[in-house]
């Protein structure tokens, strides 16, 4: 790690810190009452006290986002594929997509749990619908930007369409796919929590909601901040998979090495 | 590769080799590609548009033709049809005295941009081909990799980027990526190597070094080559023919032999005999792109 990457991390890390002690010490100066809002102290006290409790919660949120996650990316490379490697497709298809992905997905909501009664199933589905958008766009932008020279070269070699895909297209979408993972992953969560949160009596989601019924509001922050710490996580470690995959497409100076 | 190797030296000796049981290997005609009365069309009805008019084209094997003319007049229209990519609206595409279909051919192509994919090494680009054409795809996997990477080398080292083949497409300068862009199209020994103006974008200095690598990998491996360019000099400098052709669409006026020795240097495009040649060209070139007269395929 150079000098200047450990620099950033420092100051982005002070920059937390100092939102919460500023948050801390308006909270305090102005005697806000924590009914309105807790400060942050109160809100890391509720959560270490009410964890064990919290914790199934946690659970039920993370896998349901991540099994609707994995439909999501499957769904998405699929219509993707079909679409960017047909220029009929594309023209055919994109309205339609267009259309489904400007639906609020909050208004999804009472349709699955008309269709599956309340709990996982329609938090599935909401966040499978919300998060496969953005990979069926990247995947197509990705396959249908191949140079057109690059292909006449491999056609004139004898490749077949699979040959094209396997060398050229699929290793040229990875970037693309990369990053569509990491908005996914995070329009995922958002499906699972809204879902939760209109029809389910677990999750992060309905624990927030049910709180703030009881007006506890350093709970209802408590599981704001459990979405926001396990939003960080995930979207971290798809960059993390996304540098080790794709990191010729970011033109770092030291893969001159490898 | 031991019969490439022979066929190598054999052509250095200036014998005819017949080129059966060589790997990529076309039938042992004396004539490479023949264009009879080929004309292309694009678009049906109303709007078509007529690309090439009735042409007549004949390379003998291991010739190097080079086809000018000015932009948009059908030279790139006739190394598509070549490569068969692209299906003549009438007329008979010949190469190797068989009707063109490109899974059979495996022609190299090389165009302006070089089109080396960004996530491989300049090593792994060159091979690519050798993933895809028979008999080297089927050795592929069994291989793995250790005498296709001597012969990339060995490619790599003769137009002089031995050192890069770790290097990444990014790293190198323009001219070094279309050295890199020339092993590509030659790694699979193809019989038959099309250019599209391969050095169109590089600046003067560059552009000769260049030709002086395509003059020696060609009579080395002496491949039978078709160059589109819109450079003169440099279809001057590689060619044995040059073809000039008309505006859309396009047609051959005429046909020039190109006599001079090779090795051919710089030093000789500035020789009286070359300048003639060249100012030749450009007189029937700026002539033709006055609109031609529409041949009888001009107005279907």
């Amino acid at each position: 790690m150079t000098n200047g990457t450990l620099r950033r991390r420092a100051a982005a890390a002070a920059l937390i810190v100092l939102f919460f002690a500023a948050w801390e010490v308006a909270c305090l100066m102005f005697g806000v009452s924590d009914l309105i809002l807790p400060r942050p102290s109160q809100v890391f006290a509720t959560l270490w006290t009410r964890m064990p409790v919290l914790w199934p919660h946690v659970v039920q949120t993370l896998s349901t986002t991540m099994v609707g996650f994995v439909l999501g990316v499957l769904l998405g490379v699929l219509l993707g594929a079909l679409i960017g490697s047909s220029r009929i497709a594309y023209d055919t298809a994109y309205p339609l997509l267009i259309g489904f992905s400007s639906i609020p997905k909050v208004a999804v909501v009472p349709i699955f749990v008309l269709w599956f009664g309340s709990g996982t199933v329609p938090a599935v589905l909401t966040s499978l619908a919300i998060c496969f958008f953005p990979i069926v766009v990247n995947i197509a932008t990705g396959l249908a930007t191949t140079e057109p020279e690059l292909e006449d070269v491999l056609k004139a070699l004898g490749a077949t369409k699979f040959d094209i895909l396997w060398n050229v297209g699929l290793p040229r979408t990875m970037p693309f796919f990369f990053a569509s993972l990491k908005v996914a992953i995070s329009y995922a969560f958002v499906g699972t929590v809204l879902s939760e949160t209109v029809a389910s009596n677990r999750g992060i989601g309905n624990v927030m909601i049910t709180a703030s019924s009881n007006f506890n509001t350093p709970l209802v922050f408590a599981g704001l901040f459990i979405l926001a710490a396990l939003g960080i996580a995930l979207y971290a470690m798809f960059s993390l998979i996304e540098m080790r995959v794709t990191g010729w497409a970011n033109r770092k100076a030291d893969l001159i090495a490898t | 590769m031991s019969t490439a190797l022979a066929r190598d030296a054999a052509v250095l000796d200036g014998a005819r080799v017949p080129a059966t049981g060589m790997p990529n290997g076309m039938l042992p005609e004396q004539t490479a590609v023949e264009l009879s009365d080929v004309s292309v069309t694009f678009g049906k009805g109303v709007h078509s548009v007529p690309a090439l008019q009735p042409t007549k084209l004949r390379v003998p094997d291991g010739d190097f033709i080079a086809l000018v003319g000015p932009s948009g007049c059908g030279k790139s229209t006739i190394l598509k049809l070549v490569a068969g990519l692209i299906a003549p609206t009438s007329g008979v595409v010949l190469v190797g005295g068989r009707e063109v279909s490109a899974k059979a051919l495996r022609v190299g192509m090389a165009f302006q941009n070089p089109t080396l994919l960004p996530w491989l090494t300049i090593e792994k680009n060159v091979m690519l081909p050798l993933k895809i054409v028979e008999p080297f795809r089927a050795q592929f996997r069994s291989q793995r990799n250790n005498s296709f990477r001597d012969k990339v080398h060995a490619l790599l080292a003769q137009v002089g980027l031995s050192g890069f083949a770790n290097h990444f497409p990014w790293q190198l300068s323009g001219g070094m990526l279309q050295r890199a862009n020339l092993c590509r199209a030659l790694i699979h020994e193809p019989r038959l190597l099309l250019l599209d103006e391969p050095f169109g974008a590089l600046d003067q200095f560059t552009r000769e070094e260049l030709w002086v690598v395509l003059q020696d990998l060609w009579q080395v491996r002496r491949p039978t080559v078709l160059l589109v360019t819109h450079d003169l000099k440099e279809a001057g400098f590689l060619a044995n023919r040059i073809c000039v052709m008309s505006a859309r669409p396009g047609r051959i006026l005429a046909d020039r032999d190109v006599t001079f020795k090779r090795p051919r240097t710089i030093a000789n495009t500035f020789e009286p005999a070359f300048v003639t040649l060249n100012q030749e060209l450009r007189e029937m070139i700026v002539a033709a792109r006055a609109p031609a007269p529409t041949g009888s395929m001009g107005g279907r």
